[in-house]
């Protein structure tokens, strides 16, 4: 394992190394990939040449990189004189940081290649430092779009501003106007475009079929007279978008297109106009009048990739809202649903007239002649269907009938062990990204995480744990009655429900000898009411093998008597996995589960599995708990020592990750603790949870008996 | 100006409230009212239901308490309960033995938000019993044929912690409160604000911009209370987009890109 690189010890502080000292340094981290044909001796000469801060700083990254790849870090040392040329060097960096990146999501090659396109990236970085990313303004504009109304649409990088009705692909970076407010602004115009095209009908279906033959040079034309359309459309519905628009124009000097542009544009600004028209009019226009060169905001269009989404897409909304439909009438009557009933097509729907709608109407749906809400789910998918065709055909109406409700529906759950039977691939499982201290950087979704259930096993051992320790349960379930929220007077307060009589005789003391009578009289009830989430992680590495494994379980079946008492919700999850790939969590209890037969069964299940990949358990239990509401939240971890896991999960690193979790977890608002049985955690667990936030048990028979304790101090 | 005191049993609604019925709500409450049943508004928030509650208390001419509800009110918050003074114990009633009294309205709005005990006080008074206990003074306080009970609860916060006990729902005529439809929303921000007709319009058209932006990073949409907010800002000078922004978008969430988000939704609006 690479550790941080020794300081140089040939050259005095500040002055640049020589090329042979620079060559000696890089042989000690490549030597993997040089031979007597391909030395490091080129770039060292080269690097040479640079300041000393800049020699480290590319050795530095040699080092890191030749703990993923010695070849990636050759690539590397070898293109680091041209990067640095190019770029400063946080450039160099993020140059760096992004080949990191593809190379753990991708593999080598395409990581070389990624460190290969230097100068492209020096461009865009160049670009971006001048211009506008789109990744910053994605989240506002996904937003913005989706506030204007219709079928959501998602942002995504793409090379010109096009859409398949469902994404908007937007360029990465806009550098065409000098200012970043600039950029945004034509961002925004691409976005309200390509949204009015899905809004105001440009890609309805039987026009997009019409459209597929008809030859690339009339998809042009037909491009730009609607786009002409929607700017009248613009102008009626958002008017200020129409004026942000041609303020850009103005800005950008976009010279207005010849005849017989004009005249089209005055026919396709009429009310009354529609997609149609504009069609006709391309068609009849292809061959005989040229494309206008396309404004800044505006892109080709894409007819195919429209038409392949449109045709999954309807089949798709038809099903789903057949069922939903069905699910509907079920609910509204009260009654399962009948399939003589049900083909009398028992849903209609009422046009209502709507200026504001794109078709100057909008529908109602009537259930058996009353008019009924349809649920957030059928209105949405009723807008698409709308969006599509413009109308809502009669077949759609017609509830599934039983037969057809898994028609559709997502294929049957896999078990997720079967992914590690034939080809490897995630689907079903979590991703997450792990910390990489020498990166300073995480890796993108490096691990993949799976939830199990522990098999249950009924082997008396609860019961077996119970009578044993029957004195302790007996002695744990009072203290913790005595921790459940009870009513709790408060006395001498200003206000309150009753009068406090000892207060108030002294009070009359007071006055007697003539001075001030207090306003405290009353007794106040208050309910100290627990609100209190706790999730136990519990290490299931193989190094608890044997009696640690024993004390756990123990352990376990005492924590869930005690806080059966207590009324705390928790949950139980055990971790254990083998590496990045293969991280595993074992459902033992959720946190909407009671305390049945299965959970003791599971308890009793634990079994030691593999190895301790701490960081990914963490940041998935985090997940879990901030979906759970409770004003305080607790992960409690119980381990037997420090993380570490087969693929070079160990030391700095699994601890450095470890770490990050957990100050991910603080940052969520959950308290991160520890109970290990691990005497030399004191060197490493205040580092990870900081000095209070662990408890080292000494000895393992105590661990039954520890945990129950700590929890309670931890939480009165 | 001086402020006014008012005792609560004397507050009668004197002038007309407006507001716009959207279905049968007044005819439902009105009968309910003359059968002595309480009633329940479920709605979103700034729909209307206070308003709702104004009008109705004019309309049947009975005094109107309002007591919102917060996590600390407790039963003899409502009650009443033996304060001391002058050397002397002396009780005092709580808002609902007052309402109860006068033969007045009781409008508990938010109920879910007040601790669970304390709903439980209002269940006899709530069913055909009609009475208060009033257990500090041994006593049961019967209510007259014109007292009413109403509560209100938003439904859309779907907190597990705030959820209406089926023994509490089920002694009430339920009424339900949503967002007007456009043209009639149009008229009311019209009518409360003197706004011209085609900017009313434009802000309807905004609310329900910020209405499709629910559950994707909003709780809840604008309502129409800030939008008669947002058109009194216009009225009296302030652009529409300032007013969208201070009015709306900023009451609405501090998340900047969602604010962002919708402040280009009022600038294309405008």
């Amino acid at each position: 394992m690479a550790a941080v690189p020794p300081p140089a010890a040939r050259a005095p502080e500040g002055e640049p190394l020589s090329a042979a000292a620079i060559e000696a340094r890089l042989d000690e981290h490549l030597d993997l990939v040089l031979s007597s044909r391909r030395t490091a001796a080129g770039p060292a000469r080269e690097l040479a040449a640079f300041s000393r801060a800049e020699q480290e700083l590319v050795l530095r990254w040699v080092a890191v990189l030749a703990a993923a790849h010695a070849e990636l870090a050759y690539q590397f040392a070898s293109l680091a004189p041209r990067a640095l040329r190019l770029m400063d060097e946080a450039g160099v960096e993020a140059w760096v940081r992004q080949a990191m990146d593809t190379y753990d999501g991708a593999g080598l090659y395409p990581a070389v290649a990624a460190l290969r396109e230097v100068e492209a990236f020096a461009e865009r970085a160049r670009a971006r430092a001048a211009g506008l990313a789109l990744e910053e303004v994605a989240g506002v504009l996904e937003r913005y779009v989706r506030g204007l109304g219709g079928r959501p649409l998602k942002v995504e990088a793409g090379e010109a501003p096009w859409t398949d009705t469902e994404t908007l692909h937007l360029p990465p970076v806009l550098g065409v106007l000098g200012d970043r407010e600039g950029n945004f602004r034509l961002y925004k115009a691409m976005a309200v475009c390509l949204w009015a095209q899905c809004w105001f009908g440009t890609w309805r279906a039987p026009l997009v079929a019409r459209l597929r033959g008809a030859g690339a040079e009339a998809a042009a034309l037909y491009a730009a007279l609607e786009a002409l359309r929607l700017e009248a459309r613009l102008a009626r519905a958002l008017p200020g978008a129409r004026r942000e628009l041609d303020a850009l124009a103005a800005a950008l000097a976009v010279a207005p297109w010849p005849e017989p542009w004009p005249e089209a544009a005055r026919r396709l600004a009429a009310p009354e106009a529609t997609a149609a028209d504009s069609l006709e009019l391309a068609l009849a226009w292809a061959g005989r009048v040229a494309p206008p060169p396309p404004r800044p905001w505006e892109g080709p269009p894409r007819p195919e990739a429209v038409a392949a989404t449109l045709e999954a897409r309807l089949e798709r909304e038809r099903r789903t809202l057949r069922r939903e439909l069905a699910a509907l009438a079920e609910e509204q009557r009260g009654a399962v649903p009948d399939p003589v009933r049900l083909e009398a097509a028992p849903f209609a729907l009422e046009r209502i007239e709507d200026p504001a709608a794109p078709e100057g109407f909008t529908f109602r749906l009537e259930l058996d002649g009353q008019p009924i809400e349809p649920p957030e789910e059928v209105r949405g998918l009723l807008t698409s269907i709308v969006q599509d065709l413009g109308e809502i055909p009669e077949e759609y109406l017609v509830p599934a009938g039983p037969g057809e409700y898994d028609a559709g529906a997502q294929p049957a759950g896999r078990d997720p062990r079967d992914v590690w039977k034939g080809m490897y691939h995630e689907e079903g499982a979590h991703l997450h990204d792990e910390w990489d201290y020498r990166r300073g950087h995480y890796r993108k979704r490096w691990c993949v995480l799976r939830e199990l259930d522990v098999h249950p096993v009924r082997d008396g051992f609860v019961e077996r744990t119970l009578r044993r320790h029957r004195g302790l349960v007996a002695s744990l379930r009072r203290t913790f009655e005595a921790l459940r929220g009870e009513d709790r007077l408060l006395r001498r307060q200003p206000e309150g429900e009753e009068v406090d009589i000892d207060a108030l005789v002294e009070a009359y003391a007071d006055a007697a000898t003539g001075q001030e009578m207090t306003d405290r009289l009353f007794v106040r009830k208050r309910r100290e009411e627990r609100n209190i989430a706790v999730l136990f992680m519990v290490d299931m590495s193989g190094s608890t093998k044997g009696w640690i494994n024993d004390a756990e379980r123990e352990a376990l079946v005492l924590l869930c008597e005690s806080l059966e008492t207590l009324g705390d919700r928790y949950a139980i999850y055990g971790f254990s996995g083998m590496t990045r790939k293969r991280c595993e969590l074992y459902r033992i209890k959720r946190f909407d589960e009671p305390y049945s037969d299965e959970v003791r069964a599971r308890i009793s299940g634990i079994r030691p599995q593999d190895y301790t990949r701490m960081g990914v358990a963490i940041r998935h239990l985090t997940g879990m708990l901030r979906e759970v509401e409770a004003r305080t939240k607790l992960l409690v971890t119980l381990s037997d020592g420090k993380p570490d896991d087969f693929d070079g999960y160990r030391g700095t690193y699994g601890i450095e990750d470890t770490r990050m979790a957990l100050v991910e977890a603080r940052r969520e608002g959950i308290h991160p603790f520890c109970i290990t049985i691990d005497r030399e955690a004191r060197d490493y667990l205040p580092h990870l949870y900081g000095p209070a936030n662990y408890v080292v048990v000494d000895e393992v028979r105590k661990l039954p008996f520890k945990v129950s304790d700590v929890y309670r101090k931890l939480t009165s | 100006m001086t402020g006014q005191t008012l005792r609560p049993e004397e507050h009668f609604v004197e002038t007309e409230p407006y507001y716009e019925p959207v279905g049968d709500e007044i005819e439902v409450f009105e009968a309910a009212w003359r059968n002595q049943l309480p009633v329940l508004l479920k709605g979103p928030t700034g729909c209307g239901k206070t308003r709702f509650m104004e009008h109705m208390a004019w309309r049947l001419k009975r005094p109107l308490i309002t007591v919102s509800c917060h996590d600390d009110l407790t039963a003899s918050d409502l009650v009443g309960r033996f304060l001391v003074a002058g050397g002397e114990t002396v009780w005092v009633d709580g808002p609902l033995a007052r309402a109860v009294r006068c033969g007045g309205i009781c409008y508990l709005d938010e109920i879910v938000e007040a601790r669970k005990d304390t709903t439980v006080v209002i269940h006899p008074l709530a069913d055909d019993r009609r009475v208060l206990p009033m257990e500090k003074r041994g006593e049961l306080l019967k209510a007259p044929p014109e007292f009413c009970l109403a509560i209100s609860y938003n439904p859309g916060y779907q907190s597990v912690l705030k959820d209406l006990k089926q023994s509490t729902r089920q002694r009430f005529v339920a009424l339900e409160f949503d967002y007007p439809e456009p043209e009639l929303e149009r008229r009311i921000v019209e009518k409360e604000t003197g706004i011209e007709p085609e900017l009313a319009e434009r802000l309807v058209k905004f609310a329900h911009m910020t209405r499709n932006l629910k559950g994707s990073g909003l709780d809840e949409g604008a309502s129409t209370r800030l939008l008669v907010q947002a058109a009194k800002l216009i009225v009296s000078g302030i652009p529409p987009v300032a007013a969208c922004r201070a009015a709306v978008a900023q009451a609405l969430t501090d998340d900047p890109e969602m604010l962002a988000a919708i402040h280009e939704l009022s600038a294309s609006l405008f």
